[in-house]
């Protein structure tokens, strides 16, 4: 069990309670749960990393525990109690350092639990219905929370008593009708204060609390349907959303354009996220699939079948398509290529037969780069 | 430069006699440039490759004629069927997830018998006369169905009363020009809602050979084909359409037959003569349907959430890829 979650690269929550695990160098997808005990209480509802070095993640589900999974030894360790169901499903998951939790339920109660107490050790109040709550990758103590007529909040959770930021509505339309807002899902920008946030009447608000402007800086619109995922690429500058009806597109944050249309889902994005060093995107929803496309020539690069419908997903930082030995395999052949090339340089041109051997390889490489795209185009049929 | 038709003709029949010589490039039809010689010549081309085939299939019987019993087992010809790209989505009888989804899932209470079917059938606003016959056509073939005239009432607002009033599902169906062409079918607790799109619709008085009306018995259910997750989904959105009684009573049989994405629907009543030969009579109304997308939740059609929606010309990218 330890081996195979420790392949895992990138890890996926299922409505039917069970913790899925991919790995997409062996294309192989693990089932991390307990058959017998299957039920609809444990839907899976939000996933976090538990520490920075990656090797526990925290389920929240529907019922109101959180598991804590230990990719080492690749099994559940530990159980919490945090919240009644009654207050409705996690919308957010968080961890601080110290090992304290972070949690945020629908109803909009943030509450931070501490590992030995069974009582929340802070609790705020961020409004009636809170669709998502994320935490900040650099100052770790601030929070966003927003949801259906619920504005976008920034909270310190040192001081949990008013938001640092509240933002305020868009201004009325020409008909002097107030805007509605949905915020569903958002993202902090990693090298300034800002905050990306997408709503369910398909807009992408961006708002910066530095400046005292309280309103968004910048709106983008998308599509017809509401966006329900959102995800920021690593150059910092464009953002990948998706909506109800499985269109998946990246955003540019500075024209307000769309770049480019990822093709494939066909039911509602539940979670996407990029990877953070490489270009890839991967998506999960309603279509029971979990995608991985690549940000750069939008392609579809893995699609893997899970039987239930997703929720949420993670991605581990390490390369997605390696691991240990590959490496090592990887490496050996880039020092064959090397030693081909200098066997070539240092061999003496001998006129027409000199360029005709060279001919000779250039040929074969073509054949080879011909039959290598046609393999791949086959597959591409095959897949899609 | 080509002068004369005779000389043309020689040079062609000549060429055609050198058996396929690739190196003197051949005059093909299409070079001719009189209509009427080009016509001539293809229709010459036509009858020899027609002579040709028929030769072909005798020397093929003689030879399996003689081989007798050894003879090799006849090719199948290849159909869009047969050649269908397989689907990872299959549902695999076998697999405990899959089995544990579909016993938790919306339907769970009807297929465990806890709740009887009772429909209610609607349609747009302002109905005209095809709808409205094809509705209470449907109200005889689905039992517990109840036809209610939709007088422009939102469906968001009618979906809490029926609710309320204890019907599990809602069927509107939509018409255009007089002709219904589409479907909504909401299952009512929460459950999901398909939307058709409906074709071919033949009502009782334009069917040919046809039995008598329907009695009130309760039909059986057919579903046929319905083999990928989505197609399983749907087929049960059928059968929970349907009272559920083991001990079948009153001969008639609904089909609900997926082909290529297009499901038929189909009403018969049957009587075995025999052990072996059954007779039957087509009844009640047919159509044909096409899922255009099936959301999650109950009908809300801006806000839903969709398990899936179609893409117009995805089957453009590969013709041997289904859905259902």
């Amino acid at each position: 069990m330890g081996d195979r979650s420790r392949l895992c690269s990138v890890w996926l929550g299922s409505e039917t309670g069970i913790l899925k695990g991919v790995s997409l160098s062996r294309k192989q997808a693990f089932n991390f749960c307990n058959m017998s005990h299957l039920s609809r209480e444990q839907e899976v509802r939000a996933l976090c990393w538990g520490d920075p070095a990656e090797s526990e993640l925290l389920v929240g589900s529907v019922d109101g525990s959180v598991k804590t999974f230990s990719v080492e030894k690749g099994s559940f360790t530990e159980t919490r109690r945090c919240g009644d169901p009654a207050d409705g499903c996690f919308s957010g998951l968080a961890v601080l350092s110290g090992s304290a939790l972070v949690t945020c339920v629908e109803s909009g109660t943030v509450r931070v639990w501490r590992e030995d107490s069974g009582e929340p050790v802070t609790e705020l109040h961020a409004g009636k219905n809170v669709s998502r709550m994320r935490q900040s990758p650099v100052h770790r103590h601030k929070v966003g929370t927003g949801g259906k007529e619920n504005g976008l909040k920034i909270w310190d959770l040192e001081k949990p008593e008013q938001p640092v930021f509240t933002a305020k509505n868009l201004r009325d339309d020409w008909l002097d009708l107030r805007q509605p807002y949905w915020v569903r899902d958002l993202a902090f920008i990693p090298d300034s204060d800002r905050v990306v946030t997408c709503s369910g009447y398909h807009q992408v608000h961006v708002f910066d609390p530095s400046t005292p402007q309280r309103r968004p800086v910048l709106q983008l619109s998308f599509g017809e349907y509401p966006l329900t995922a959102l995800s920021l690429a690593p150059g910092g500058n464009t953002v990948v959303v998706g909506n109800t009806h499985g269109q998946v597109a990246m955003l540019d944050l500075r024209t307000g354009l769309v770049c480019g249309a990822l093709k494939g889902l066909s039911g509602g994005v539940r979670g996407l996220q990029c990877h953070p060093s490489q270009p890839v995107v991967a998506s999960c929803g309603l279509d029971r699939f979990l995608r991985i496309h690549s940000l750069d020539d939008r392609r579809l690069q893995h699609k893997v079948y899970l039987k239930s419908r997703l929720n949420c997903l993670l991605l581990a930082s390490r390369d997605p398509e390696d691991k240990g030995t590959v490496d090592g395999i990887c490496q050996e052949v880039k020092e064959e290529d090397e030693e081909e090339d200098e066997v070539w340089d240092t061999m003496e041109r001998v006129g027409d037969t000199g360029e005709q051997m060279k001919r000779k390889s250039t040929e074969e490489e073509e054949g080879e780069q011909q039959q290598k795209k046609k393999s791949k185009m086959k597959r591409k049929k095959g897949q899609d | 430069f080509k002068s004369g038709a005779d000389q043309e003709e020689v040079e062609v029949k000549m060429e055609k006699t050198e058996a396929e010589a690739a190196f003197p490039p051949t005059f093909s039809v299409s070079e001719i440039k009189n209509k009427q010689r080009r016509h001539l010549m293809f229709m010459k081309l036509k009858q020899e490759k027609r002579k040709q085939k028929i030769q072909l299939k005798k020397k093929k019987k003689k030879e399996r004629e003689a081989l007798g019993d050894k003879a090799p087992p006849k090719e199948v010809p290849k159909t869009i069927e047969n050649q269908r790209v397989y689907d990872e989505t299959t549902v695999d009888p076998e697999d405990e997830e899959v089995r544990f989804d579909e016993g938790t899932d919306e339907f769970s209470a009807y297929f465990n018998g806890l709740t009887n079917p009772k429909v209610l059938i609607t349609t747009s606003d302002r109905p005209r006369g095809r709808t409205v016959k094809f509705c209470e056509q449907l109200a005889t073939v689905i039992p517990n169905a109840h036809v209610y005239y939709r007088r422009g009432l939102a469906l968001k607002r009618i979906i809490p009363q029926c609710i309320a009033r204890n019907f599990t599902y809602l069927m509107v169906i939509n018409e255009d020009r007089k002709v219904p062409n589409g479907l909504v079918l909401c299952h009512l607790p929460d459950g999901p809602t398909a939307h058709f799109k409906v074709s071919s619709v033949r009502l009782r008085k334009e069917m040919k050979r046809r039995g008598k009306d329907p009695t009130e018995h309760f039909p059986e259910v057919i579903l046929n084909n319905f083999s990928t997750r989505l197609g399983h989904s749907i087929g049960r959105l059928f059968a929970a359409l349907f009272p559920q009684d083991p001990q079948f009573v009153g001969r008639q049989v609904a089909t609900f037959h997926n082909q290529r994405d297009f499901i038929f629907f189909r009403f018969h009543r049957y009587i075995f003569k025999n052990e072996k030969k059954v007779g039957i009579q087509e009844l009640g109304p047919r159509f044909t349907l096409k899922l255009r997308s099936l959301q999650k939740g109950t009908f809300d059609s801006k806000f839903g959430e969709y398990e899936w929606v179609l893409k117009r010309h995805e089957m453009d990218a590969c013709r041997r890829k289904f859905q259902l």
